[in-house]
């Protein structure tokens, strides 16, 4: 019998084609819309996940506070993420920054973070949380030559060899300069994937000079590609790593570090390496009381919650300019049926008359409309999927497995939601009525 | 399910003796309230013995419709007792009225009512389907009921392939396909043509021949005679019920052509009671 009563709908479904066919398509984009735009909210928030986590999870920056006193001081594109001052709370607690001069007390002179800080930021007694702080400067000249080629680089890094374990960035092929080059001020240098394609194609990098602002460079290493060319934020691979003295001396001579990248022993004591952090700096610098501290730390955590959050509002929204779009084909399902129960309100009548209980007409109609929203529903899964293949705005869209469930489940529920109306009216016909009907 | 309550109720039926098909007992039936109120009935008793075969007549507005609502279940009346096959209708509700009108009841309708884009298999087959039978069953049944409306080839045909005779046999064939207790026919030849009229008419008698119960409702004299029995209906009152030939005995068509004398038309004729 409920066999029966499926095979009318079907039958009924295939009586006109045409109807059939747009209504499944209203269904099929609400559904391959909820999936693909979800794909790639998911997609954007992984990539700026990634570029994030690229820099390490239990790492600090530590960076100049410029407030209350104006002024940028890194190069362009320095500090790398500088910006993420911007995301309040991120500084150390107690520390009392990031209020603006206003609010403290008069500052007459803003110390830059020097060489002598961030060796004091590895300490057993003060800092037992730190495993590593590397001095950072970021050189102003990033163009380099070599033979007749140039080439751009997005960040020139001069730093400790600690940085690279701190940046979890690891050498593709040669070596990483040592902590001698940085005491010698040797002119060597670490190329990421990116300068080695661009400036050196063809040949082995490794053992190659190069020139940047009349100095010349020795490349030792190619780092790993971090494959983040698609991330939307710069290049990540598009970099020149020497050794801080060796840039101090010939690229960035003067003003103090633009940042002191902190590597905390593990991702759980990033917090207290943080305090250890704040206290240890603003003793060095006499910062008491209710003074604005000169300098910002900024965990990666922090940020990384707070564009975890802005990205999941932004799925959020997404996934539901989504879901009203698979609400007007559910509504569109509603009209169809109630036009089709209209048409046909002779053939309910007969289909009583022969003896249709109430369930199977009810039934027959129900079913109609979830077979269309059933169909249109997994039409839109595939449709969806096969659009999250492809890049869409620069971003990779990532699947959510839940939202395939979830809007296909949503489908449906909404095939049967939107069809018992219609259903019910057909069920509810009194047969003499339905077959007076013309 | 509803079987054994039809199989009880027949078998608590008075003295054991097979109860009339319809007995209806100054059934009343009233549209609207107060002034408004329209009588469409005002007490009609009629009862049908098994085998006979009523024709039913009326001018219009004489409540021959209402009643053919009533007595094939598709309504219920507001007043008196309505018995089917001993089933007091009265009570039920509208799933069991549902399933009396698929196992008691095969109707013919003045305009066929076949589903459009179904072909007339499938159409015979639709109230066995809603009786629950079986696949291979139904089907064995349908071609069965086909053939004996004489429309065995077309089978397949969907019925708007099919004349308006070829339809309203399907419709017929649908009707008996439940081997119903009562088949109601509605104007059964008011759309056709007086060849299609004939055939139709001729399956009637041979259905009467061989035991089966029908009511015909209809305006038309050529059809009343071929009844053993004629109802008037005048202004929702019973005004003259005649029996032409007993209920036994085959219908006066058949029986007129057995024994060579020709159906007697103008004794039809009677003034109200």
């Amino acid at each position: 019998m409920i066999f029966e009563v499926l095979r009318f709908a079907l039958r009924g479904l295939g009586a006109n084609k045409m109807r059939t066919g747009l209504t499944t398509l209203g269904i099929l984009i609400g559904v391959a819309a909820v999936i693909t735009l979800v794909a790639v909210g998911n997609g954007s928030s992984k990539a700026v996940r990634d570029s994030i986590q690229r820099l390490g999870a239990n790492t600090l920056t530590v960076t100049k506070s410029t407030t209350g006193r104006g002024g940028g001081f890194g190069g362009p594109g320095g500090g790398g993420f500088r910006g993420g001052g911007g995301f309040a709370g991120a500084p150390g607690a107690g520390s009392g920054s990031g209020s603006g001069g206003q609010a403290s007390g008069p500052r007459t002179q803003a110390r830059d973070l020097t060489m002598d800080d961030a060796k004091a930021l590895v300490d057993k007694v003060n800092t037992p949380s730190v495993k590593s702080a590397s001095p950072v400067v970021n050189a102003q000249q990033s163009t380099i030559t070599f033979g007749g080629s140039s080439t751009s680089v997005g960040q020139f890094v001069g730093t400790t060899p600690t940085y690279l374990d701190a940046a979890d960035r690891r050498i593709q092929s040669g070596a990483a300069f040592t902590g001698d080059d940085v005491t010698q001020g040797q002119r060597v240098a670490v190329i990421g994937s990116s300068v080695a394609r661009d400036l050196f194609a063809g040949v082995n990098p490794v053992g190659q000079r190069f020139t940047a602002s009349g100095a010349e460079f020795t490349v030792v290493g190619v780092l790993k590609a971090s494959g983040s060319g698609s991330s939307g934020f710069q290049d990540a691979d598009s970099v020149v790593i020497a050794p801080i003295t060796a840039v101090r001396g010939t690229l960035a001579p003067y003003g103090g570090l633009s940042q002191i990248l902190v590597e905390a022993r593990d991702a759980s004591r990033v917090d207290s390496a943080q305090a250890e952090v704040t206290d240890l700096l603003n003793q060095r610098h006499d910062i008491t009381g209710t003074a604005a501290a000169d300098f910002q730390v900024t965990s990666q955590a922090g940020i990384q919650s707070a564009v975890a959050d802005s990205n999941r509002t932004f799925t959020v929204l997404l996934g539901a300019v989504a879901a009203i779009s698979l609400l007007v084909g559910g509504i569109g399902i509603t009209n169809i049926m109630l036009v089709t129960v209209t048409e046909r309100t002779r053939e309910i009548g007969i289909r009583k008359a022969l003896g249709a209980p109430r369930g199977a007409i009810l039934g027959q109609f129900v079913a109609e409309a979830t077979v269309l929203s059933l169909i249109g529903g997994l039409l839109g899964v595939a449709a969806g999927v096969i659009c999250s293949r492809f890049t869409i705005v620069g971003v990779q869209p990532v699947l959510m497995p839940s939202s395939i469930v979830l809007s296909l489940g949503v489908s449906v529920a909404v095939g049967l939601l939107f069809g018992s109306l219609p259903a019910h009216r057909a069920a509810g016909l009194r047969p003499i009525e339905a077959l007076r009907h013309d | 399910m509803t079987a054994t309550d039809a199989t009880r109720a027949l078998a608590a039926g008075p003295g054991g003796a097979a109860p009339p098909v319809l007995d209806l007992q100054a059934v009343t039936k009233v549209y609207g309230t107060g002034d408004t109120a329209v009588h469409a009935l005002r007490g009609v008793t009629l009862t049908v013995e098994r085998g006979d075969y009523v024709a039913v007549m009326g001018a219009s507005g004489s409540g021959k419709s209402t009643l053919m609502n009533i007595v094939g279940c598709l309504d219920v009346p507001s007043g008196g007792r309505y018995r089917l096959d001993g089933l007091d209708v009265g009570g039920l509700d509208e799933r069991r009225l549902a399933i009396l009108r698929n196992r008691r009841i095969g109707f013919v309708f003045q305009s066929f009512n076949l589903i459009p884009r179904m072909s007339a298999l499938a159409n015979v087959e639709l109230p066995l389907a809603y009786g629950g039978v079986r696949r291979d069953e139904r089907r064995r049944r349908a071609l069965a009921a086909l053939a004996e409306v004489g429309l065995a080839d077309r089978v397949r045909h969907e019925p708007n392939e099919l004349s308006g005779g070829q339809q309203q046999r399907v419709a017929v064939a649908r009707a008996l396909v439940t081997a119903p207790t009562l088949l109601l026919a509605d104007e059964p030849t008011g759309a056709l043509d007086s060849a299609s009229t004939a055939d139709v008419l001729a399956i009637f008698d041979r259905l009467s021949r061989s035991g089966r119960t029908l009511v015909v409702i209809t305006h038309e004299e050529e059809v009343a005679a071929h009844a053993k029995r004629v109802v008037r209906l005048v202004d929702g009152r019973v005004a003259g019920d005649r029996r032409r030939v007993p209920v036994d005995a085959p219908p006066p068509a058949l029986g007129a052509s057995s024994t060579g004398t020709p159906p007697e038309l103008g004794g039809l004729r009677e003034g109200p009671r």
